[in-house]
């Protein structure tokens, strides 16, 4: 008897997260619950939540359930067929990667631009100016891991101006560099505009002109195994619309 | 010849064999999906054999640091009553139950350049620890020792206390006690309790990559490696990974006496 | 190096209040049954237990807050509690080691110990390996290195079997005779007590009942206790010259002359039984029933019931003649020359 009742106990809430997890069928007949997953990367966090609240104003009873990350590990975890209907990515170099796996159902495309600079904390305690700065090995600088989109931009900024810095650490994502400067731990890291925009005065940010040369392009696009295919192409819409525009620039992204 | 035993009871076996399949499984799929063709190069990298000698360099410095401290603290948990013990020992396990990374803060908010005795060991000693490879063994050694107090402590509390009692009436100091009588007594357990101990230090990661930041060579950890790999070279951190436990299995093996006494 | 102690210990289930004073080379036994607070005694002594009053004063120095380990004491305890990671030899060398001794040195004295004890091919042993009788002499060899000013014993032979018990009573009391100190020493065997005490403290319920040297004690036990302990018959009663009228039962004519309150003891072996009234000497004749029969050694010891219960030994032989069982009427005679009559 009491073997039965544990072993109902352990089923029991093992089916649950089974049933809850998956997200219903395309029922069109009535408005039922629905929930869009769209992979994003860390850095579209704020402006893609703003979005999403959006999105499920003008779309009642659709749930926009978001996965923030490096968009490497995201891109891997597409191809392994986790369940997303949408996805926002931080180079096309990790796009590429769904593309060729044939995951995506539309052709990528481009919807906003992220530009580099550099981080310091408020007080600018090492006196940063510029990109030359970095280099300097007293100071201690921290960079995203080359793995990552915003470190291979990094990277192609600073061969492209022929600077060689010793970080101190390399990072696996922005939001991991942004938390070394603004602890203080940093005298300056290389994140996106956007970044240093969401800090919201936590870190100061100083532009270099060799930036440009290792600018970032942000594609996005639907999967081909989206479970909500139909709003996840509305989502898209919005995201290249000119809503969407107006959001991403105004936290520092430039239009693509 | 052995004594004759009764029937296996079925309702033990089963899930023992389910337990056993859950944990044995995910590390045979890890071995199959190994690129054994391409291991050869892949593992002649230098990024490997540094992050592999990294690793058990600061897992096993970082065991020393608990043993050092996490003893006589266990023994002061064990041993001596004093107000708010229940509360200190509810203390002692709180880096089991936080995330890593919110550990890997707590220690930059602390023993940061910024932090609260880390502002003081800049200034005073020019000593700074995040992003160095002492850095990497006090985060190590911050998620691990929980294991090593409670096992000790529960050793300890088990340990016959009359043999302290007669050392004490042979004239032994209570240090003495400890050295001679208690110790010894409990040895297995504190064995156990450092295995413990540095195997959850050598997979350590979001303490590590929060504190001590991540530079190959330095503060580049195995685990660090492997999640840096996933990100483009999934093959890359799966001979990584097969390499980390290849190495784990041979060091608990080969202590595999003393886990079972 | 005397001993004067006053040990009280209160707890919410146990009392004991206890008086004891020794002087330098006696032996006390402290006897009792279990429970009476024996152990409690010695462990505060040891200053393992602690007290709630009283005073310890040994060799001139105030004991009273001073832990274990300052107290020169020597403990034997029941279960030897020989470290088990240590041999022989490490053990016994233990006590001067933790004084400071250099390891060789105390190593060499400790082997001395051990040759002395005829115990020296076993110095390398792990307690594990050594028999019963050669642990007790290690463990008192051990308590004794450390020169201690007092010595405890804590039922030091009852983890004998029997034929052991007899040749390790004997060494002990010569290791006991020689040691300089006073010796305090807890049992329930009253032969123990008898072979190795000078002075025996009876305890029941944490208080004295009875002090004195233990062949006295045992021919005038004051309560139920000793007297089974010591195999005696024991009643109380009103003494006028040779006849004690007991509290519940006859009168009875003893060898003694006294007057008022008294005890009167006889062994079991004094008591005939008869199946009719006897005639002939004994003055103390009564008529009993048989309550229970039980085998004692080679003999049988009867329980007789009312009029005065008592335990009488007759031999297997006599009970088969006159066909005793229980419940059967006999007759009961005790030579008043064989009960012992004391004042109370």
């Amino acid at each position: 008897m009491k073997l039965r009742l544990a072993a109902l106990a352990l089923a029991l809430p093992l089916a649950l997260t089974a049933c809850g997890g998956g997200s219903s069928s395309g029922k069109s007949s009535a408005p039922s619950k629905k929930t869009l997953n769209v992979f994003a990367a860390a850095s579209l966090t704020e402006t893609f939540q703003q979005l999403g609240k959006t999105f499920e104003a003008s779309h009642p009873g659709v749930t926009v359930k978001f996965n923030f990350g490096g968009s490497s590990a995201l891109a891997q975890q597409i191809t392994q067929g986790a369940p997303a209907d949408v996805f926002a990515a931080a180079s096309p170099a990790t796009m590429k990667t769904v593309t060729d796996a044939g995951d995506a159902a539309t052709t990528p495309a481009t919807f906003v631009k992220n530009e580099l600079e550099i981080a310091v904390p408020p007080s600018n305690p090492a006196k940063i100016t510029g990109l030359k700065d970095l280099a300097n090995t007293k100071y201690k600088v921290v960079l995203c891991a080359a793995q990552v989109p915003c470190g291979a931009a990094a990277t192609k900024a600073l061969t492209g101006a022929n600077l060689k810095v010793t970080p101190v650490s390399l990072e696996q994502d922005v939001k991991g560099v942004l938390t070394k400067v603004e602890l203080g731990e940093a005298d300056a890291g290389l994140v996106y505009k956007t970044d240093v925009n969401s800090a919201d005065g936590r870190v100061k940010g100083i532009d270099f002109p060799e930036a440009a040369t290792a600018i970032n392009a942000y594609p996005i696009a639907v999967l081909k195994d989206a479970p909500q295919p139909g709003l996840a192409k509305e989502f898209t819409a919005l995201v290249t619309g000119p809503q969407g525009l107006q959001v991403l620039t105004a936290a520092g992204f430039e239009a693509p | 010849m052995r004594a004759p035993q009764g029937r296996v009871p079925w309702a033990l076996t089963i899930p023992a064999v389910a337990g056993l399949a859950f944990l044995v499984l995910p590390l045979a799929g890890l071995l199959i999906r190994t690129p054994w063709s391409s291991i050869g190069p892949r593992l002649a990298g230098t990024q490997v054999g540094d992050a592999l000698r990294l690793s058990l360099i600061s897992a096993t410095l970082a065991t020393g640091l608990c043993l050092v401290l996490g003893v006589p603290l266990a023994w002061m948990l064990a041993r001596l009553s004093f107000p708010g013990r229940r509360l200190v020992r509810a203390l002692v396990t709180v880096p089991l139950v936080l995330p890593p990374v919110v550990g890997g803060v707590a220690l930059l908010l602390v023993l940061g350049r910024k932090g609260l005795v880390g502002q003081w060991l800049d200034s005073a000693f020019g000593i700074t620890l995040p992003f160095t490879t002492s850095g990497v063994v006090l985060a190590e050694a911050f998620v691990a020792m929980p294991f090593l107090v409670i096992s000790v402590e529960g050793a300890l509390r088990a340990a016959d206390q009359r043999y302290e009692e007669a050392a004490a009436t042979l004239g032994a100091s209570r240090l003495t006690v400890f050295r001679r009588v208690t110790l010894p007594q409990v040895a297995p357990g504190v064995m156990a309790g450092a295995i413990l101990c540095w195997a959850r230090a050598l997979g350590e990661f979001g303490a590590t990559i929060t504190f001590a930041g991540n530079f190959p060579g330095r503060t580049q950890t195995m685990p660090l490696a492997v999640y840096l790999a996933l990100e483009n070279d999934p093959d890359a951190a799966i001979v990584l990974s097969v390499v980390l436990l290849v190495v784990s299995i041979a060091v608990l093996a080969l202590l595999r006496d003393r886990w079972v006494s | 190096m005397s001993l004067d102690a006053h040990l009280v210990v209160r707890r919410p289930s146990f009392d004991l209040d206890l008086s004891l004073t020794a002087e330098s080379g006696e032996v006390v036994a402290l006897l009792g049954p279990n429970g009476a607070g024996k152990t409690t005694a010695l462990r505060a002594l040891a200053g393992l237990a602690p007290t709630s009053g009283g005073h310890l004063v040994l060799a001139g120095r105030d004991l009273g807050g001073v832990p274990a380990e300052h107290r020169r004491i020597g403990v034997v305890f029941q279960d030897y509690l020989l470290f088990p990671h240590l041999s022989a030899l490490e053990n016994v060398a233990f006590g001067p080691r933790s004084a400071g001794v250099r390891r060789r040195q105390a190593r060499a004295q400790a082997l001395e110990r051990l040759t002395q004890m005829g115990l020296a091919e076993h110095a390398a042993k792990k307690p594990a390996a050594l028999s019963g009788g050669q642990a007790q002499r290690v463990a008192l060899a051990r308590a004794l290195a450390v020169d201690p000013r007092l010595l405890l014993l804590d039922e030091p032979l009852s983890a004998l079997d029997a034929h052991t018990r007899l040749e390790v009573r004997s060494t002990l009391r010569r290791h006991l005779a020689d040691f300089e100190g006073v010796t305090v020493l807890v049992t329930h065997d009253p032969l123990d007590a008898m072979v190795l005490a000078d002075r025996l403290i009876v305890l029941e319920s944490g208080r004295v009942v009875q002090e004195g040297p233990p062949a006295y004690i045992a021919r005038h036990p004051r309560t139920e206790y000793v007297a089974r302990l010591v195999g005696l018959n024991l009643y109380r009663g009103t003494a006028t010259g040779h006849t004690v009228a007991l509290a519940d039962g006859p009168k009875l004519d003893t060898a003694e002359s006294l007057d008022g309150e008294v005890f009167l003891a006889f062994p079991p072996s004094a008591v005939a039984l008869y199946r009719t009234r006897p005639d002939g000497t004994p003055r103390n004749l009564w008529q009993t029933t048989i309550a229970s029969l039980e085998r004692h050694g080679d003999n049988i010891r009867v329980h007789l019931d009312a009029p005065l219960p008592a335990a009488a030994d007759i031999t297997a032989a006599a009970v088969a003649d006159l066909s005793l069982s229980e419940g059967s009427r006999v007759w009961a005679s005790v030579k008043a020359t064989e009960t012992h009559a004391y004042p109370a």
